[in-house]
């Protein structure tokens, strides 16, 4: 700021002498000018999509489940994601039964997470013997832990299944969330179908 | 322009000739800005802030130095710095200190700011401005976190992504553009080492000025909540006020050269601070197939996130209840026919939304609610008194009971989730929100005792 302020400062024009064709080109200028800034910000936005490389990592994977010994499960990685395989056992298979009346939504009616056709059924399975469904629970993205047998975890209380460690979400041996939960879905069932009687395909389901 | 003599000679003359804004900007804000003479120990901490800020500046320049933005090389160039950098542990741990440093500063300023009503007309601004960096802070502790590539910061990042995948309708694929990717990856880390290097600090310290210069045009509140500009000399000068420079500069050093001791105590003797300043799981590579047993936020985002976890669908009824309660206080005791008509439309689409929208989704909006809630206090906050010194005891106490349930809702956000633990933080959480919701009515009532005229000083 200046101590010598001139007197003869800027006056602003009365409203009579307003150039009103001037005031208009300005205006027309100012949304041209708009919207080239929005059409320049597109790109930038656009960046933070998945990338092509991104898109092209969701390849399916092929898994040879005859290994799996009775009872456990394994993890593969498909997209990143931890993809659960579980070979139950009977009595495991009862625990799902029995577990009707507690879970959430025992039919697997939500769409949030669709459920594929071919697993829309108690088991959540094709083949009642194998699970097999994304190991990220529906709250906030966390990996449960299990399965825990029954009565060897406090929050599954006599129910076995699986417990995620961030808040406190249960799941039965379908990966059904059990009733008044933070999550508010079943655990997802990826994509997949069986090649042959030991291979199974995660991330594709198409039937030709 | 006509030429000036400077009042100024030597070298100092020759540029304030052709420079005259820095002498004069050197006035207004630092030798001639007169601040009330009454400050207590409370108003050390904008200036500890500061101080905090240009540690994290620079040790973060130092590290971006050998750090490498790569998921597969992330983790192993931060124990790089910590073993093979000459001082690299030093400067590492001055950084991670000085992030819950910074929290504790920021969250006293805050406090000193609650109870002398530092935000009351006409500092609404300021304390707006105030918010915003805030809000900028968590966004800058967030986006560095995920840096190290540990298990907590991987984990962590999954969480709160994940949180706006509960936003109906767009979320899940909001949820993927900000991630870039369909899982946390390289693509997510790249982008958050660019917010937390650059875009936030960027922002961070335009606000930090707008802060300042917004509180030195107002001048500074105090202990007694009074105007000092009320009472001035035949020189325009506040006669309770004393130049910034070099009163409170001196002042500032001192409280800073005490601040530094304990900062620096931590950063040799408990950098990690018993796992809340560094968790332990962080020092685990991030596994994206492997959850830890036990994930929590570092310990300044716990209380805002045992609010997202005490959203249950048990409490739900008691949103309901709250809500309707809130309604019905409205319209009994604001007779607006905007009001009265508004409030019970708001009501019952509220109340239609917390059945119909998952739990999750309003476990976020509460998280949100509670950190914006705080933009609102100099319209909330009511009373005839600024300062809790002239204001009824029980106000006080009332704020503190706030406080406690602050710091517990933080203490059960770092505990493992159990069905007891919920109850409480469900209590808390209600008690958090009814402090601010009913604060337009408590902060009127009781006796206030008289506010002096000008302030209450005893030299020493």
């Amino acid at each position: 700021m200046s101590t010598s302020t001139s007197a003869t400062g800027g006056q602003a024009p009365d409203s009579a002498s307003v150039d009103k064709e001037r005031r208009t080109t300005i205006m027309v200028a100012a949304a041209v000018g708009g919207a080239g800034v929005v059409a320049a910000a597109a790109p930038f936005v656009a960046s933070f999509a998945p990338s092509e490389r991104a898109k092209a990592a969701g390849a399916p994977v092929e898994v040879d489940i005859s290994s799996i010994p009775a009872g456990e499960k394994i993890v593969v990685e498909w997209r990143g994601l931890p993809v659960w395989i579980l070979r139950r056992t009977p009595e495991m298979l009862q625990s799902v039964k029995k577990a009707d009346p507690e879970v959430a939504d025992p039919n697997s009616q939500r769409t949030q997470y669709p459920t594929p056709e071919y697993a829309r059924n108690e088991y959540r399975s094709i083949k009642p013997e194998f699970l097999i469904t994304v190991g990220v629970c529906t709250h906030l993205g966390c990996s449960p832990t299990g399965p825990y047998a029954a009565g060897s975890s406090a929050q599954l209380g006599n129910d076995p299944g699986f417990v995620c460690p961030c808040h406190g979400s249960t799941f039965d041996l379908a990966g059904r969330v059990f009733k008044n939960k933070p999550a508010p879905d079943n655990l997802a069932v990826p994509p997949h179908k069986y090649l042959s009687d030991t291979v199974v395909l995660i991330g594709d389901d198409s039937k030709a | 322009m006509a030429e000036q003599k400077s009042q100024y000679t030597g070298v100092l003359g020759w540029v304030d000739e052709r420079m005259p804004t820095l002498m004069a900007e050197y006035k207004k804000h630092l030798s001639e800005y007169y601040a009330p003479k009454n400050f207590n120990i409370w108003y050390i901490f904008g200036g500890l802030a500061i101080t905090v800020l240009v540690i994290q500046i620079v040790t973060g320049i130092f590290l971006v130095m050998n750090y490498k933005p790569d998921a597969s090389l992330a983790f192993a160039s931060v124990e790089y710095i910590m073993r093979d950098v000459p001082g690299g542990w030093f400067i590492r741990y001055m950084h991670s200190t000085g992030a819950s440093a910074f929290f504790i500063v920021v969250y006293l300023h805050m406090f000193r700011g609650l109870m002398y009503g530092s935000y009351r007309k006409p500092r609404e601004l300021v304390w707006v401005f105030g918010c915003l960096i805030f809000l900028c802070l968590m966004g800058e502790a967030f986006f560095g976190y995920l840096l190290p590539w540990g298990q907590m910061s991987y984990w962590g990042a999954q969480v709160i992504v994940n949180l706006f995948g509960a936003i109906p309708l767009i979320g899940p694929d909001l949820a993927v553009f900000i991630r870039g990717d369909y899982v946390i990856g390289d693509a997510t880390l790249n982008r958050f080492f660019a917010f937390h290097v650059i875009a936030i600090p960027l922002v961070l310290l335009g606000l930090i000025v707008a802060h300042i210069l917004a509180l030195h045009d107002v001048g500074s509140n105090n202990p007694d909540g009074v105007e000092i500009k009320k009472h001035k000399d035949a020189a325009g000068r506040p006669l309770d006020g004393i130049p910034f420079h070099p009163y409170y500069t001196v002042h500032d050093i001192f409280w800073t050269a005490i601040f530094l001791m304990l900062f620096f105590a931590v950063v040799f003797f408990a950098p990690e601070m018993g796992g809340y300043f560094l968790e332990w799981n962080n020092f685990i590579p991030a596994d994206p197939l492997t959850t830890p047993n036990h994930i929590a936020p570092v310990w300044y985002f716990t209380p805002f996130y045992s609010i997202l976890r005490a959203t249950t669908e048990q409490f739900m009824i008691w949103m309901a209840v709250g809500t309707i309660g809130m309604a019905a206080l409205l319209i009994l005791t604001i007779s607006h026919t905007l009001v009265r008509a508004v409030v019970p439309v708001a009501t019952i689409l509220l109340l239609l939304g917390y059945f119909t929208l998952d739990p999750k989704f309003w476990g976020v909006v509460l998280m949100g609610v509670s950190v914006l809630i705080f933009f609102g206090l100099p319209w909330l906050d009511q009373s005839p008194a600024r300062s809790m010194r002239y204001r009824p005891g029980w106000h006080f106490a009332l704020m503190m009971v706030w406080v406690v349930a602050f710091l517990w809702l933080g203490y059960l956000g770092t505990q493992p989730p159990t069905p007891a633990g919920t109850l409480v933080s469900q209590v808390l959480t209600l008690v958090y929100f009814g402090f601010f919701a009913l604060m337009p009515w408590w902060s009127r009532m009781g006796t206030f005792k008289p506010v002096p005229d000008r302030i209450t000083f005893v030299a020493h």
